[in-house]
């Protein structure tokens, strides 16, 4: 058995996290293997494939952000900082524990926290195209996969055999599907639940080590939700106003902007972001020749705004108001997050063809604003 | 039956009382300490005039809102100024609220909020910034007004309340004459306000908030935006107007 030691300052941590360490620890000890991972570009299957479970780290708290800051410039996205901040004051167990990330080039700021990141763990960086257009942009994605799957092959000393990718894509898939289950849920009227549910459930799935039980934890509560609306339940008021967030990823913010929406006569009824349907509904084609292809393939379909050009994603929102009877479109764009700032301007443009109420906001994980943030939100949901 | 609207905003807490449609009481307090002193001293003062839970019913806003325990309802200052403002000026076209802490600007399309933007966290633009700049130069409002008239062209160029401060206190340095200052004060303020509307343009404005009365800032704000600005005396209780129309 490895015997591993813990941070420095785990006697000062409070129960639950010191509990989150021993946990990681135990896991750690007992000869399982962890990938920190921070974006929806990062090729699951590829772990799934290895055996190594694999957690995402995007920070989501404003809890390690002063300290980050003794390294990252302020003006920087909260996402940014607080994963660095973790990171650097040895705060979180999946982050301490892993045995490397796998960061991607997809902002500039993300690009280079790794460089320094890479300082305190061990991180490997996936190399984006800038765009998915040029006919040569699936084969540099494709030499980036395979690059990846050699240096985890060299490094655990292992095969990653097609027939495991391609079960591993089967097991995603299927984990995919139940996660589509889950958003369609909102589409009733009124929807299943509050979405501030929809978006803890998906933030604690992640931290569960394998595709097994991310996926049991997720079944769950689509049969849980689904027990209750057939038994009458009614969790959400009929006449709350249906709103479609959309923007960055928004974990960092189920506080502020989530719940904030909800306790205000509305009701979350899409997660547009990049963990929600529009990435979820891209399924690996499980029986391609090339399984390895079609993995890569997979992921650089996906709708970020570090692509350009970009409208799959406008346009999937389009869809997405309708399939959700969206009354209101609300965009939140985390502090200094330049390509979903400006992109917001397609978004609106967007919601005044279709004659959506559009509103946008710029935020952090700080409670700072708080107040102006509810007025804006309560204001925006009155007049709908 | 009366409809009673409390706009208790970071300055100072507005009380609009209604009656079969018409306005029959206003009250203007400070804020002062507590949004919860001042509600339950305007709950006192109209109850000394016959109006209780008896007989009104209850709409507060503004960022105290929370703060007034006998309100049957709250509803957001946005709503609340697009609604009273209406109500005042029985006219469409987009609403500049110049507040203590924000300032917003609010699109009504048949007497419906359409649209609304408001500043961010910054206190440029608000009445935060002209009250630091008076207090800075040892004016009331109506004197900054009355020297800006006499001003000349003097640019504060710091957005920051905190900057433009600093950069108020070199001119003071430099002996530059006050009613100059005042003007690059006032200015400053209504270029932030300019271009915050150019979110929610129009060809009409309204004016509501504690400025209403300024003819100087009116003036201003309609030259820089090149469209009539109207204001009344009555548009600092726009929002407390909007509210009492929300009773139920």
């Amino acid at each position: 058995m490895e015997t591993l030691e813990l941070p420095k300052s785990f006697d000062e941590f409070v129960d639950a996290r010191k509990a989150g360490f021993l946990k990681v620890k135990e896991y750690v000890e007992n000869g399982g293997h962890l990938v920190g991972m921070f974006c929806s570009y990062t090729p699951l299957e590829l772990f799934d494939a290895a055996g190594v479970s694999v957690v995402g780290l995007c920070g989501t708290s404003n809890e390690p952000i002063a300290d980050a800051e003794k390294v990252l410039p302020k003006n920087l996205c909260p996402l940014i900082k607080s994963s660095y901040g973790f990171a650097y004051t040895e705060k979180c167990p999946y982050t301490y524990f892993c045995d490397f990330i796998v960061g991607e080039t997809t902002c500039d700021g993300k690009k280079k926290m790794f460089e320094l990141l890479n300082d305190i763990k061990e991180t490997y960086v996936l190399h984006l195209p800038q765009s998915q257009k040029r006919e040569y942009a699936k084969d540099i994605w494709y030499q980036e996969i395979k690059l990846l799957k050699e240096y985890m092959e060299k490094r655990y000393g292992i095969e990653i055999t097609d027939e495991k990718l391609r079960e591993a894509a089967h097991k995603r898939n299927e984990l995919r599907k139940t996660q589509m289950e889950l958003y369609t849920l909102q589409g009733a009227v009124p929807p299943a639940m509050k979405a501030t549910e929809v978006m803890s459930t998906l933030a604690q799935g992640m931290f569960n080590f394998g595709v097994d039980a991310q996926h049991a934890s997720y079944k769950a509560k689509v049969d849980a939700a689904k027990e209750a609306v057939a038994n009458g339940a009614k969790p959400v008021d009929e006449k709350a106003k249906r709103i479609l967030l959309t923007g960055c990823p928004s974990t960092g913010v189920i506080q502020k902007v989530g719940m904030t929406i909800e306790n205000n006569g509305g009701v979350i009824v899409c997660l547009d972001d990049c963990g929600g349907e529009r990435t979820q509904k891209m399924l690996v084609d499980e029986n391609a020749d090339n399984i390895l292809r079609a993995i890569s393939d997979r992921y650089l379909e996906i709708h970020c705004s570090v692509m350009t050009t970009n409208e799959g994603r406008i346009e999937n929102t389009r869809e997405m108001c309708k399939k959700y009877k969206a009354d209101g479109v609300v965009e939140m764009v985390l502090q200094a997050c330049h390509t979903f700032n400006v992109e917001s301007n397609l978004m609106q443009k967007m919601c005044e063809e279709e004659g959506i109420p559009y509103m946008k906001l710029e935020t952090d994980y700080s409670t700072t604003d708080s107040g102006q943030i509810e007025t804006r939100i309560a204001a925006f949901i009155e007049m709908l | 039956m009366y409809q009673v609207g409390i706009d208790i905003g970071s300055s100072s807490a507005k009380t609009a009382v209604l009656k079969g449609g018409e306005i029959i009481k206003t009250i203007l307090l400070d804020t002062g300490f507590s949004s919860r002193k001042v509600a339950d001293e305007i709950y006192a003062m109209l109850e000394a005039e016959g109006i209780t839970r008896e007989n009104a019913g209850y709409v507060a806003t503004g960022y105290g809102r929370v703060s007034v325990p006998y309100a049957d309802d709250t509803v957001t200052e946005i709503t609340c100024h697009g609604k009273g403002s209406y109500f005042l000026f029985r006219e469409n076209g987009t609403v500049i609220d110049i507040g203590g802490q924000d300032t917003k600007g609010i699109s009504l399309k048949n007497g419906r909020v359409m649209k609304f933007v408001m500043n961010d966290k910054c206190s440029a633009g608000t009445g935060k910034f002209l009250e630091v700049m008076t207090n800075r130069l040892g004016l009331t409002p109506e004197e900054l007004s009355r020297l800006a008239r006499k001003g000349k062209e003097i640019t504060i160029s710091s957005m920051c309340t905190v900057f433009a401060e600093s950069e108020v206190i070199s001119l003071i340095g430099k002996e530059t004459p006050r009613e100059d200052i005042a003007f690059g004060v006032i200015e400053s303020v209504v270029n932030k306000v300019v271009s915050l509307l150019a979110q929610v343009p129009n060809d009409r404005y309204f004016l509501t908030g504690g400025l209403c009365e300024d003819a100087y800032i009116i003036g201003r704000l309609a030259k820089a935006l090149d469209a009539p600005v109207s204001s009344l005396p009555l548009a600092r209780y726009a929002g407390a107007i909007g509210a009492a129309l929300l009773c139920k």
